[in-house]
């Protein structure tokens, strides 16, 4: 950053180096009391406040927001993710470190934003707007805009504590964009609205991106960050792990994080004779190295160790995938497949798709081993395995399938 | 001042949770202002059949004689309601509002500030119907008015330092609004309101001892009423008499002292308030 930096006024910033988030080694301590009785006295019978603990739900975070640009932050529940956008909204006051916010900063946390139950939506626009720095005649001039844009014109006169959660949230998030701010900072609020809210909200981001506005935006919705997002953070127990461009952050995010899911997984069931079994079902990459994670269009196997504890003769293995709405996406099985006459003892069988159909999403592989007839089964396993489809070519497909095929414009 | 200039810039806030406090407090009930007369009316009028007519007391007398015990009694009694309210409002407001508190940042200091203003309101609403009775009564109490104002000016910053000290204490011990309560009714005693200054003065410290010397009685009065007077609101309840029911000026003491205390009390308010603000939202 020049010298200069100071001087150029914020909106017109898109495209320089500046930084409209500087967050440098903050540390933010939280207390867990021993005992929850705050009383005065307690506190005189016990000589003293009730014991703590430390705990420590940042720890030395220091990142760069650059202006004009939307910013994720990601990382499992209680990483900090909150406590960070907290204290950037000077909500919570890091008890190390600084945080430097260029321009004005409107801020909508998780669960709503700050209204008053007993009031009106009404009253608590003009409420959160002079708390946002807005005077009467600036929400006056917004008025109208804001409560389109919730679309609560028919509730905008009852009090909030009537509100669904989503209403709530609508009316939050629309003061908070209309406002103005240059920093926006958003806490998984759109997983409150319904579908079409969503649409709108991202049309906004789009909008307010373009007017070269700094959003901060803090979501589980991985796409949603690989989509939005130009520069993404991701937090683990209070320290930043990584930062970097999404795409690369959420594919390292969630080849870590899923290693421990795969382990604890369960539901399923399973049944059988058990003359052969599936004993671990792998998926691979194009490379032919394990992983849990691949995107539509690129090649993968599914590959299928067995063991078989005596002869069998040509059993045929087949498989199901199911989202995890339930959706049977598809079931194939090697009936038709070249196969040896008979098996015995450990070995595997692959599946090989040169471009994998799935839309992004999650996916439950269900196994069977059945024989020639479909008479016997040998072992059946429901949700055997889990995996994860990421967005890839093409990237905008929706459903559960990405139709193979190609463009033609003449 | 840092404080001074953040409230400033917020004045618009200011304005609106000021409002929004007097809408809630009005709007319940369809007698709407008049309500917030009724209260020190019954107060009124019960003290005054304890005072006048179980205890056969005599009015206190004020200007072009005029004898009323209940007008005597409103004009201490009403800014002294305005303290009670102010401090017990400001310790709830910080709760009442945690919303707000741990959703957006605005000085919270905001939240005091209008809930003791919300209570100047009534109390301006309640002394001009007074000052219009005692009018009436032929008491001249126009050109002493703007003496008046500038004290409840002072008294509200008074109650705005003691009301940002308790009202975070009270985020820490939920407990405090209990034991305020308790020294509220103790602090009416203290000030006279039931009571006249003089008969204190005269009647409970100056009550003869048989069989000491004189002078050292006289030295022992002297210091329990400097005592006394420590009480800021004894030096307010003193003034506010004076100027109203007996059209003088007051005591010069009786002046100086509430005015320099309520700065003391201010900066106190300010600074346990400061100190104990940054975890606020983290506590609700
Ligand atoms: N007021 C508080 N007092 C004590 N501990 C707290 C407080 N607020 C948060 N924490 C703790 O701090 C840690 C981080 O919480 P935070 O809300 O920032 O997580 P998060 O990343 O937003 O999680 P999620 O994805 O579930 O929203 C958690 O372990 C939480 O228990
Ligand atoms: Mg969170």
């Amino acid at each position: 950053m020049t010298s200069f930096g100071a001087v150029v006024p914020a909106g017109s910033r898109k495209g320089s180096e500046d930084i409209a988030v500087r967050v440098e080694n903050v540390s933010k301590r939280f207390r867990l009391y021993h005992e929850r009785n705050q009383s005065l006295k307690a506190a005189m019978l016990r000589g003293g406040r009730a014991k703590y603990d430390n705990f420590w739900a940042l720890k030395d975070v220091s990142l760069e927001v650059p202006a004009g640009s939307t910013f994720g932050l990601i990382g499992q529940n209680g990483s900090g993710k909150s406590t960070l956008l907290k204290c950037m909204a000077r909500i919570l006051r890091p008890d190390a470190g600084t945080i430097d916010v260029r321009g004005k900063m409107s801020a909508l946390l998780e669960l709503g934003a700050g209204f008053h139950p007993e009031l009106s939506g009404r009253e608590n626009v003009y409420l959160n707007g002079s708390i946002l720095g807005l005077s009467r005649k600036q929400i006056d001039g917004k008025f109208e805009e804001i409560v389109e844009f919730a679309g609560l014109s028919k509730f905008i006169d009852t009090p909030v504590k009537n509100y669904s959660s989503g209403m709530y949230v609508r009316l939050g998030f629309s003061v908070a964009i209309n406002v103005d701010p240059d920093v926006l900072l958003v806490d998984e609020v759109l997983a409150v609205g319904d579908e079409n809210f969503q649409r709108k909200c991202s049309e906004k981001f789009a909008e307010l991106r373009d007017s070269g506005k700094t959003i901060v935006l803090v979501s589980h919705g991985l796409d949603t960050v690989r989509t939005m997002c130009e520069k993404a953070a991701w937090l683990e127990g209070g320290v930043l792990k990584d930062a970097g461009t999404p795409a690369a952050l959420i594919d390292k995010y969630v080849e870590t994080t899923h290693v421990d899911r795969v382990a604890t997984q369960g539901g399923g069931s399973r049944w059988g004779s058990g003359e052969i079994v599936v004993t671990k079902i792998e998926l691979l990459d194009g490379d032919g190295n394990p992983t849990l994670w691949v995107h539509t269009g690129d090649s993968a196997t599914l590959r299928f160790h067995y063991l078989a504890r005596e002869k069998v003769k040509r059993p045929v293995l087949g498989f199901g995938i199911h989202n995890l709405d339930g959706v049977h996406a598809t079931g194939v099985n090697s009936r038709e497949a070249v196969a040896p006459e008979s098996v015995e003892g450990a070995g595997y069988i692959d599946f090989v798709a040169p471009r994998m159909p799935l839309t992004a999403g999650s996916y439950d592989v269900t196994v069977a081993i059945v024989d020639e007839n479909n008479l016997h089964t040998f072992d059946f396993q429901t949700k055997a395995m889990r995996f994860d489809v990421g967005r890839g070519t093409p990237s905008e497909a929706e459903g559960v399938f990405a139709i193979d095929g190609l463009w033609k414009f003449e | 001042m840092t404080v001074v200039a953040e409230v400033a810039r917020s004045r618009e806030l200011l304005g609106n949770l000021v409002q929004r406090e007097l809408r809630g407090k009005y709007k319940r009930s369809t007698l709407g202002w008049a309500w917030s007369m009724i209260n020190p009316l019954a107060l009124a009028l019960m003290y005054t059949f304890v005072f006048s007519f179980v205890f056969r007391a005599g009015s206190p007398v004020g200007a072009h004689g005029l004898k009323s015990f209940p007008l005597y009694l409103l004009i201490g009694l009403l800014p002294f309601n305005f303290l009670a309210n102010g401090i017990n409002g400001s310790m709830g407001a910080l709760v009442a509002n945690a919303n707000l508190v741990k959703k957006v940042y605005f000085p919270r200091e905001i939240l005091i500030i209008a809930q003791v203003l919300s209570w100047d309101v009534s109390l301006l609403i309640e002394y001009g119907v007074l000052s219009v009775v005692l009018l009436v009564m032929g008491n001249l109490v126009i050109p002493f008015l703007p003496l008046v104002l500038l004290l409840i000016v002072a008294e509200t910053l008074f109650v705005i330092g003691i009301g940002l000290a308790l009202s975070v204490l009270n985020v820490y011990f939920r407990d405090v609004q209990h034991f305020v309560a308790i020294f509220l009714q103790l602090w009416l005693y203290a000030t006279p309101i039931i009571y006249t200054y003089s008969f204190f003065r005269d009647h409970v410290l100056a009550v003869p001892v048989p069989g000491k010397v004189p002078t050292h009685h006289v030295w022992n009065h002297e210091w329990l009423l400097w005592l006394y007077k420590v009480n800021p609101m004894v030096g307010f309840s003193n003034s506010y008499h004076a100027l109203m029911y007996n059209l003088r000026f007051p005591v010069w003491t009786d002046l100086v002292w509430p005015v320099v205390a309520s700065f003391l009390t201010l900066a106190v308010g300010v600074r346990v308030f400061r100190k104990l603000e940054p975890r606020l939202a983290e506590e609700l």
